[in-house]
This record gives C-alpha cells, sequence and structure tokens, in this order.
C-alpha cells in the first residue's frame, strides 16, 4: 500500500465520505451540533467545546509528532502566520461564531440535525465565502502582508524542545480537566 | 450510537485520531472552511460561469470543483443526520434556547443574525486562513503559530461578544 492517497482518486473520494461520516458522528455526539452548548462556551456555562478541543489537540498533536518522528508522515501542514489577517480574522471568526452560534463545521453538521437558522447561516457563509474573494487582492496587499512570519512552528520560533511543549500541555490539560470536574460536579 | 451524547473527552480523542488518519491517509490536513469557500465559489460558478470564478485571484489558486472537499462535506451532513437519528434526537429548530432567553423568540431576528453571522464568520476564517478546525485542531496540534494565535484571537472576540449579546435576559427581567 503507498501512502497517502492522491485526493482526486476514487480512493481519495471514498476516504473523503469516510472521514466526513466520522467527523460528523462525532460532532453531533460531541454535542457541538447544538447552538447553546456552543455559545455557553464563551458565556463560561459549558466547557464541552473546550474539552473536546483540547482533549483532540492533544491527542491528534503527540500522535501526529510520533509519526513525523518515525517518519510515517511527508510533511506537517503549517498555515502561514500572518499576524494582522489572523488576528482580525480570528476576531471576526470570533464575532460570527457568537452571533451564528457554530463554527463552519458544527453549522454543517447542525443543518442536519434539524437546525433551520444553521442552514440560513450556511448562506450567509457562502455569502462570505464570495465576498472574500471579491476583496481578496485588496485584503492580501493590505491586511496579509502585515506581521507575515510565513510557516513558522512553536519549536523553532522558541527553541523549545517539542516534548516538553507537549509534557506542559498534557499537565496542564490534566489539571484544568480536573478542576472543570470538580467545579462542575459542585453546581 | 443510541446514546445522544458521548463524553467530550472520548469525542475529543475520536478527532484527534481522526486527524492521525487524514494526515496520514491523504496528506491533509482536517479542515472545514476552505471545504465551504470552495463550496462557495462551485456554486458561485454555477451562477456566472466557471471562466469569471477562475479569473478571480482568490479561487484561482483553488480551483473549486467538485472533489475530496466536496464529499468531506457532504458526508459530514450525513454523518451528523445519522447520528441524530439513531438517537432520536433529530428535531427542527428555529429559534435556540439561548438566544429566546437574550434576543426573544422572534424567528426573523435569528434567521438576519445566524445569516450575517455566517457571513461575517467565513469572511473571517479565509482571512485567518482557516478555522476551529483548519486552525483551532488542525493547526494548534502541529504546535503552529498561526494556529494559537487564531485561537487565542477567536477565544477573545467571542467572549466580548457573548458578553454583549447575552447581557440582558428577556424571560427573567
Amino acid at each position: 500500500m503507498n501512502l497517502p492517497f492522491s485526493t482526486s482518486s476514487t480512493a481519495g473520494l471514498i476516504l473523503a465520505a469516510v472521514f466526513g461520516l466520522l467527523f460528523g458522528i462525532l460532532l453531533n455526539k460531541g454535542r457541538v451540533t447544538d447552538y447553546n452548548v456552543i455559545v455557553n462556551l464563551f458565556r463560561f456555562r459549558d466547557w464541552t467545546v473546550l474539552k473536546i478541543m483540547l482533549t483532540a489537540i492533544l491527542v491528534g498533536g503527540i500522535g501526529v509528532f510520533v509519526m513525523m518522528s518515525a517518519g510515517w508522515l511527508p510533511e506537517y501542514h503549517i498555515k502561514d502566520t500572518n499576524l494582522l489577517g489572523l488576528i482580525l480574522g480570528g476576531a471576526l471568526f470570533g464575532i460570527g461564531m457568537v452571533v451564528y452560534g457554530y463554527c463552519p463545521g458544527t453549522g454543517v453538521a447542525a443543518i442536519a440535525t434539524g437546525s433551520l437558522h444553521a442552514l440560513v447561516g450556511f448562506v450567509g457563509m457562502l455569502l462570505g465565502g464570495v465576498a472574500y474573494a471579491l476583496s481578496y487582492s485588496w485584503v492580501k496587499a493590505n491586511i496579509l502582508s502585515v506581521g507575515a512570519l510565513g510557516k513558522i512552528r512553536i519549536p523553532e520560533a522558541t527553541s523549545i524542545p517539542e516534548v516538553l511543549i507537549w509534557i506542559v500541555l498534557a499537565v496542564g490539560a490534566f489539571f484544568l480537566f480536573r478542576f472543570l470536574e470538580k467545579s462542575s460536579a459542585r453546581v | 450510537m443510541k446514546n445522544p451524547s458521548w463524553s467530550p473527552y472520548l469525542v475529543g480523542a475520536g478527532i484527534g485520531i481522526l486527524s492521525w488518519l487524514v494526515f496520514l491517509v491523504v496528506n491533509k490536513p482536517l479542515g472545514m472552511s476552505t471545504e465551504v469557500s470552495k463550496f462557495s465559489g462551485w456554486l458561485a460558478g454555477l451562477f456566472v460561469g466557471m471562466d469569471a470564478v477562475t479569473e478571480n485571484a482568490y479561487w484561482a489558486g483553488k480551483t473549486p470543483k467538485f472533489g475530496y472537499s466536496t464529499v468531506f462535506l457532504l458526508a459530514t451532513i450525513v454523518g451528523a443526520f445519522l447520528s441524530a437519528k439513531w438517537s432520536g434526537t433529530f428535531r427542527w429548530e428555529k429559534v435556540p434556547q439561548v438566544w429566546s432567553e437574550h434576543r426573544g423568540p422572534g424567528v426573523m431576528g435569528r434567521m438576519m443574525a445566524a445569516f450575517w453571522g455566517g457571513a461575517i464568520l467565513l469572511y473571517g476564517a479565509r482571512m485567518a486562513g482557516g478555522c476551529t478546525s483548519g486552525h483551532g485542531i488542525s493547526g494548534t496540534l502541529q504546535l503552529a503559530v498561526s494556529g494559537w494565535v487564531f485561537f487565542a484571537a477567536m477565544f477573545a472576540a467571542g467572549i466580548g461578544t457573548a458578553a454583549v449579546l447575552f447581557r440582558k435576559s428577556k424571560t427573567q427581567s
């Protein structure tokens, strides 16, 4: 078996279907297709989203780190660090996520659970996609160029060994989760 | 599968393992907003013609066409639908509870907010180059600086927005 498969092959399309199915099931079982669960994270009333994300980062990250060290993965897929674009875009995203109540992945999945406002917001997302494409030349010249640091990773940028970063993140998450479980048990 | 919800730690671990498979098997990060953006380009192509779309500086580099991304997006919808059906939690929802409690039960108001919220959301995701999955999970787990900066900006703005949007209660006051 030659890995990776090309995403344009038939095998790639079948895999896309399998991965998408699993992703949709996980999002629904994780209750993040529920508007209330998502917005209550930003109101400090429901930590489901944070628990899912941090666990996914730890399990995914440590696994990818191990596979990378073993030489099983051909490359990292790092997105550019354009500081202004990330901060402005991230802020717009945060505003949109609370007003819409979903992010792109959970919004798409929520439509399938009967959320009609998620469907309306999806149409809004398509408009946002078109608007971005139309304004791309300007954004690229004036925003993405500010603080453009390229494809950088924390271990290289800070010279902190990657193993140490994962140990700190894992221990930090363990105590955070323990604290969250204890404080929710008291309520 | 009949259980409407699984432990968030189990779901998180599942998404983490899914990201291993996606990296390993198709050499891609797990992401969604690129998929949605390509889908919008593909739809725009139906109206104005694909030539006009690929002339655009942004879509020229991404060539929106039916492929891996479209299948992944559609399969996510099917997966969530099956999951909700198996557990019997599928239900039509126009105005969610937290919104209704603070912004009123009006359907039109909620739909307008969802529409514009969605538009701002995807615009921001494209400017940043990713969303909760592309940056928030795939980027952060590769320890990309971009992923963690996005994560911080998203949370800060989200917390501020929630504080303003859900300040008043319409049911209690």
